[in-house]
């Protein structure tokens, strides 16, 4: 009996970590079955990116507040589980505080704990104030209704609850407290716990211990079904992000066979479809569900973790149009996971009578944006917006006719007189005489 | 006002030293061909060798790319490359962010690959080059603001070339609250300045004039017709027309010498 808790917190691990690399397959079959896309090249560059942008956090900082409280939760996110790797030991083998056979360095480094979890339990706070409190409006648009609400405050919840219960365990911890040493935060806490027997001291530290080893597991779990993904999925969305100038669209390669095709003088506009190929679809223009994005783009959608700063600097949102960029991502998501579950259900996709556009994302969204790059700019870990709304414009005018009626006006007239407005090519020059 | 075209060149086996690209809005928009106007008059004056397309001309295909239609986006371009291509034509300039981003960043890869400058930057070598001088003239102590089209801001990376340029005619250069990699978009690219703009509480031209405005300029300055067109339309609409001129930068400079 006495191995016990060893074995329960085996089971907790092989269930937590388990459950929770299920679901990374799951992630990467969802983000597969977007198309192919070349991101291999530039690989210097693209290190170079992943370091500064993810792990630098260099675009976080353009807001200084919240850049500021977030590298402080992040940098204590990333230091203070160090400690789940004694925790996992000590569950292991019955072991306990294993590494503190190094002194003067474990003290060092639990205080150092101790003090990010305070910072980070502040920032945390803040974090929570200015959703609800302050109510900055980027966290209040229509997309922020119900779960996606929600979900932002159960990771902070999350969050406040870990931190305080790593103190705790340190506070209750008598003869970690005896030693006086490497607890500059829990020695005040503790302060709340003196008068209770040595029996109930230990019945709280392991009691949070239990739940904080079990709430990280928990809270791993959580990752993907909240938006909170951005903490894995930030490195490879930087590391495949477009390294071309913003402006640069991509030349629509179906669409280039064609024009090759119609352009070629030696083509036969008559001729039979090569042997073999009569009955086969020609690939669709543009994008009119998910299967339609490539992986990258579907990757942003996983990634995006709905702070809201693209759609605060989107001047179609700001001037009340139906377009937010953020909601763009969101939907895409919504529409893979959908898509995902359809095939986890049937064995493999079953029509469903539904796509990402009309279902999920209108085309007044779509037709509000001026591909002016201030989302793509501001996105602190490169997600792209503006190339899912461009491969969307394709599908609606290249396969449904569906553009705007002005801009059918603009485009007959680049395709007749080579301007967008209704000018006679041969008076191009005139400006010189007049 | 001297303009050759690629043709004439040709026909006298001459190769300029650089073709001017003047787009859609510099050949047809009243408001465009001015700016077109102005900037042939500082080529000519800096006995700058370039020529036109002229009738050969044709849109680069940005409008009919961002409205969705990569169809006759692509169509135009193989033509224009085409067209290009015969001319031997190695450098290009445009008074036109959208066609400058057409051309340098997405026709290389369909066969046209040119060494493309935006005017700003022209004009800035031609500076340092020694080939212009500019002075403030009637502009001196003026107070301008300069607006970053998107196309040529954030899609390119170019900020300071016409910062330069607007800083050598001895005139106060207020920024606006977002400026550069954060600039406001004027409201027409995205081919949405041949559109009604979509269900909303306002027009993004307002909302942009209005940051301009609190800078409390003379001259609201961009480098972009669109961007003109509709800075203009927001000065109007916000009543400060008697107050404030909406003027591009290779106007500021011609205007200056009075050319």
């Amino acid at each position: 009996m006495e191995y016990i808790d060893n074995f329960l917190f085996a089971i907790l691990l092989v269930f937590g970590i388990g459950f929770f690399i299920k679901n990374l397959k799951k992630l990467k079959r969802n983000i597969n079955l977007g198309k192919d896309i070349d991101r291999s090249d530039r690989i210097g560059e693209r290190w170079n990116n992943m370091f500064r942008i993810a792990l630098g956090q260099s675009k976080m900082i353009r807001r200084p507040v919240s850049g500021v409280l977030h590298i402080i939760v992040y940098v204590g996110f990333v230091i203070i589980n160090i400690e789940v790797l004694e925790i996992i030991i000590d569950g292991l083998f019955g072991t306990h505080r294993v590494l503190s056979f190094m002194g003067g360095f474990y003290s060092f480094l639990i205080a150092s704990f101790e003090i990010l979890a305070v910072l980070v339990l502040v920032a945390v706070i803040v974090f929570w104030i200015r959703r609800m409190i302050i109510r900055i409006p980027r966290f209040w648009n229509k997309e922020m209704k119900g779960f996606p609400k929600n979900d932002a405050l159960y990771i902070l919840y999350f969050e406040m609850v870990l931190m305080s219960l790593f103190l705790i365990m340190n506070a209750t911890d008598v003869h970690f407290q005896e030693l006086n040493s490497g607890n500059p935060v829990s020695q005040f806490v503790a302060d709340l716990f003196n008068g209770f027997s040595l029996e109930t001291n230990h019945l709280i530290e392991r009691t949070s211990w239990w739940m904080h080893i079990a709430g990280i597991l928990v809270f791993l779990n959580y990752l993907y079904y909240s938006k909170h993904l951005h903490i894995l999925l930030a490195f490879p969305n930087t590391f495949f992000a477009n390294l071309n100038p913003q402006g640069q669209f991509t030349n629509d390669k179906t669409v280039l066979k064609e024009v090759q095709m119609m352009m070629d003088p030696n083509t036969d506009a008559f001729a039979a479809p090569p042997e073999g190929e009569e009955d086969e679809v020609p690939e669709k223009f543009g994008a009119s569900d998910v299967t339609d994005l490539n992986w990258v783009q579907l990757m942003n959608a996983y990634t995006c973790t709905e702070c809201g700063r693209c759609t605060s600097v989107c001047p179609a949102n700001q001037t009340g149009k139906e377009l937010s960029p953020r909601a763009i991502m969101m939907k895409t998501r919504d529409r893979v996971e959908e898509v995902g579950n359809n095939i986890d259900q049937n064995g493999e996709f079953k029509e469903d009578g539904k796509q990402l556009l009309y279902d999920y994302i209108a085309p007044e969204e779509l037709w509000a944006c001026t591909s002016c790059n201030a989302c793509v700019e501001e996105c602190p870990i490169d997600i792209d917006p503006l190339s899912i709304i461009m491969d969307m414009r394709r599908y609606l005018v290249m396969e449904e006719s569906a553009a705007p009626q002005e801009l059918n006006i603009m485009m007959t007239n680049v395709e007749n007189n080579g301007a967008p407005w209704q000018y006679n090519q041969m008076d191009r020059l005139n400006w010189k005489d007049e | 006002m001297n303009v050759p075209t690629m043709a004439e060149m040709m026909a006298q086996g001459k190769q300029p030293e650089v073709l001017f690209w003047v787009g859609c809005a510099g050949s047809f928009d009243d408001r465009a061909k001015k700016i077109t106007k102005a900037f042939v008059k500082i080529l000519n004056k800096a006995k700058v060798d370039f020529a036109v397309l002229g009738t050969e001309e044709s849109c680069t295909g940005d409008p009919a790319k961002r409205a969705g239609n990569e169809m006759l986006f692509q169509m135009q371009a193989m033509t224009n490359i085409e067209v290009l291509n015969g001319y031997e034509v190695k450098k290009i300039v445009t008074a036109c962010p959208h066609c400058f981003n057409t051309i340098k960043n997405e026709y290389p890869e369909l066969g046209g690959t040119y060494e493309v400058m935006h005017h700003t930057q022209f004009l800035k070598t031609l500076l340092a080059e020694g080939r212009i001088t500019i002075e403030g003239g009637k502009f001196k102590g003026k107070r301008i603001t300069f607006h970053d089209p998107c196309y040529l801001g954030r899609a390119n990376d170019v900020y300071e070339a016409p910062r330069e340029l607007i800083q050598k005619l001895d005139v106060e250069l207020v920024e606006m609250k977002r400026c550069k990699v954060n600039g406001l978009c004027c409201g027409a690219g995205g081919a949405q300045m041949f559109k009604e703009p979509e269900k909303g509480n306002k027009d993004i031209n307002v909302v942009r004039t209005e940051e301009a405005i609190e800078t409390k300029p003379n001259i609201i300055a961009t480098g972009c017709p669109f961007c003109n067109t509709m800075m203009t339309d927001g000065v109007k609409a916000t009543n400060n027309e008697a107050s404030v001129e909406v003027l591009d930068i290779a106007e500021l400079i011609a205007n200056a010498e009075d050319l």
